[in-house]
């Protein structure tokens, strides 16, 4: 007999088989002094001392005012993002392709190829120009806005405030919390999800976390919201693009909980487990250190990776584009190939080759699409957003259109990265296979529902 | 010892969720790990060295737990580190604000390592609800080391750094008051011990695993069996 065999033996003889009394004595044992010290410790001063933590938590996790309160925060939120995104980007969009034809004159100065300055600048230097000029500016405020608001303690109350949905969804509130980390980036909020214990509820988290716009999507959806649904900037406008927004954000909340209960009935049965989720106490956030952070931290590390992503990424869209396999150009081609059931779904041929391209970071679905369109025949190089507008209203775009993007963009399938995330995490190919196709079946049926409801109201 | 010694100091940081762990462990090496105010912002340990008179420090940030009793993946974590990782110095960070339940990871900690410092974090919220932390009582009553910080403001750090250095380098050996847990379980650990020691360099530690035993926490014992009983089982 080995001797850790013959220390068990022992040891569960001693246990008289009670083990869990004894765990218990140990447990209260520890209490017991902890109380002790603490009350030989701590003291309390004598005078007024308003409890107004418990009096905030009073009205913000309270039944009646927790949710529009929530509703109206991310509403707030997503306002000033739109709002104050909107100059920043025209101005950045000007000067970056105001750099366009001097970048050329510089290629054609130098004797380079024709297809290397193509490439180069149409392909690489465009497609960075418009992840930098689209994504930037709405990082730059949501993010320090997020912060805010999770330095303050508010996320541990959205997630308890939402127990209750997840709780009848067969999970529970701890995912709340993972989708607010997915705000910031999927592949953080798959992560994220080792907060949860239960290895059922986890799985759920992570198979639904897609549904929460990351900021690679964010940006696409308050770019189409602004161009679309409100197409100058007064301010009734700028409502409703936030209007827009925070209807698809409610929208995939509501797909989240719908799945998660779905998968809570079938694949992964089993009843939600509590928790336990301290509310911590408030805590003035430090206002500008969170905004130096969040930019310099969060927001050029997050843009620095899509622009790693985005440059090669244009100069492979820009050989599919200017390239032809057997006289049929191979952009052109794939788009044609694609463009029945894009159709179906509200797109075109154009737009889901891009959103197939876009995979590896969904910042470049936008850039992927305008350069198809471009490469066509181009009629206007759109030099701001109102030129993109109407750059797509000539293709065809109508609001069903461009609200079908904007729920394909919310639904579709998580990117390149957070995939691989998914795989570490589960550890499970069947489940990460899972994670792609139950967002993307979701995508086609909403997307199909739309664009059928919607074209029958339009005609 | 002295200039010529290379070797690094480890250390590491444990304490419940959401009491600033993130941010001293900011504090001291000026690296930017996130910090959010929610508990389980950190799942994974974080590790960043800085040094303080003349010595390396290796500083492992664990996740946050509540107690070490491992009935979660973090708690796993901290304990396992704790006990087979074998740090130079371990400080504990307490939430100031509600002390008596942060002590209750403090003493759990202490039965594994003695090598503690307990760093009563978030003090000048403490006094914004008007209460008030004897540290000098509160040192003698745990037998190690006890500062007062404010990490956000900076506030205490430098007293937290000497007094890693003063633990970490033996300057200051804190003897932790041991718990006593009555008649019918001390008779048992009695029993148990003898056959623990040889394996166990501390007799803390072998009085902690002894504790373990007694609960049936098959994961542990699994691993340390592993770890020393393995290559003498064959003799």
């Amino acid at each position: 007999m080995t001797k850790i065999q013959e220390l068990y033996r022992l040891a569960g003889e001693l246990g008289d088989g009670r083990k869990e009394e004894l765990q218990e004595r140990i447990v209260k044992a520890i209490y017991r002094q902890a109380e002790a010290i603490s009350g030989r410790v701590v003291s309390r001063h004598p005078g007024w001392a308003c409890d107004w933590d418990r009096r905030i938590d009073d009205v913000v996790t309270s039944r009646l005012t927790g949710f529009p309160l929530m509703l109206l925060l991310l509403g707030v939120v997503f306002w000033v993002t739109i709002v104050g995104a909107n100059y920043p980007s025209e101005i950045l969009a000007a000067l970056l392709f105001g750099l366009e034809d001097p970048l050329s004159f510089l290629f054609d100065y130098t004797g380079a190829p024709q297809w290397l300055c193509g490439m180069a600048v149409q392909g690489v230097y465009r497609t960075v120009a418009w992840v930098v000029s689209v994504m930037l500016p709405p990082m730059a405020i949501f993010f320090p806005c997020f912060t805010l608001l999770e330095d303050l303690g508010y996320l541990p109350r959205a997630a308890f405030n939402l127990d209750g949905l997840f709780k009848r969804a067969g999970t529970q509130g701890k995912q709340g919390l993972t989708m607010c980390m997915g705000f910031g980036c999927n592949a953080a909020g798959v992560t994220a999800c080792r907060i949860i214990d239960s290895p059922r509820e986890r799985l759920i988290a992570i198979l639904t976390n897609n549904f929460v716009p990351c900021n690679g999507r964010f940006p696409t959806l308050i770019a189409l919201a602004t161009l679309f649904f409100a197409g100058s900037l007064s301010t009734s406008l700028s409502f409703m693009a936030t209007a827009v927004v925070t209807t698809l954000v409610l929208l995939g909340v509501t797909v989240t909980l719908l799945v998660s209960y779905l998968l809570s009935k079938t694949l992964l049965r089993g009843l939600p487990s509590s928790f336990v989720l301290e509310l911590p106490p408030y805590r003035m956030p430090q206002v500008g250190r969170v905004i130096v952070r969040s930019i310099f931290d969060r927001t050029i590390f997050v843009l620095g990776r899509a622009v790693t992503i985005a440059a090669p990424a244009g100069a492979v869209i820009w050989l599919l584009a200017n390239n032809s396999i057997g006289g049929q150009n191979i952009l052109k081609g794939m788009a044609n190939f694609l463009d029945l059931p894009a159709r179906f779904l509200g797109l075109d041929g154009y737009i889901l080759t891009a959103f197939i391209l876009g995979l590896p970071a969904n910042e470049i679905v936008l850039p992927i699409l305008l350069m198809g369109y471009l490469a066509q025949g181009t009629l206007v190089e759109p030099a701001n957003f109102q030129d993109l507008g109407n750059l797509l209203v000539a293709y065809g775009w109508t609001p069903v259109t461009a609200f079908c993007f904007m729920l394909f963009s919310l639904l579709h399938y998580p990117c390149g990265t957070t995939i691989w995330t998914i795989y570490k995490e589960t550890k499970s190919f069947k489940w990460t296979i899972a994670g792609v196709l139950i967002p993307l079946a979701v995508a086609v049926i909403v997307c199909g529902l739309v664009n059928f409801v919607g074209r029958l109201i339009l005609n | 010892m002295g200039l010529n010694n290379p070797v690094q100091l480890c250390v590491t940081l444990v304490g419940n969720p959401n009491t600033g762990k993130s941010t001293i462990f900011n504090a001291l090496t000026g690296l930017r790990q996130h910090t959010g105010n929610w508990p389980g912002k950190t799942v994974l340990t974080a590790r960043g060295v800085y040094h303080y008179k003349g010595r390396e420090f290796l500083l492992i940030d664990l996740p946050g737990t509540y107690s070490l009793v491992a009935n979660s993946p973090e708690e796993r974590v901290a304990r396992d580190f704790l006990f087979f990782g074998h740090p130079d110095a371990t400080v504990v960070v307490a939430d100031a604000t509600c002390l008596e339940r942060n002590l209750n990871l403090a003493l759990q900690v202490m039965e594994i390592t003695s090598r503690v410092i307990v760093c009563v974090n978030l003090i000048d919220e403490a006094r914004k609800k008007n209460l008030n932390i004897n540290i000098a009582v509160l040192a003698r009553e745990l037998g190690v080391p006890v500062v007062a910080t404010a990490a956000r403001t900076g506030q205490g750090l430098d007293e937290l750094k000497d007094l890693i250095y003063a633990v970490a380098c033996g300057y200051i050996t804190p003897c932790p008051r041991e718990i006593g847990y009555g008649h019918y379980i001390e008779e048992r650990l009695q029993k148990l011990l003898p056959l623990i020691q040889p394996y166990v360099s501390e007799r803390r530690q072998a009085r902690w695993l002894a504790l373990r035993l007694l609960e049936g926490d098959e994961s542990l014992l699994e691993t340390w069996a592993n770890k020393h009983l393995r290559d003498d089982s064959y003799d």
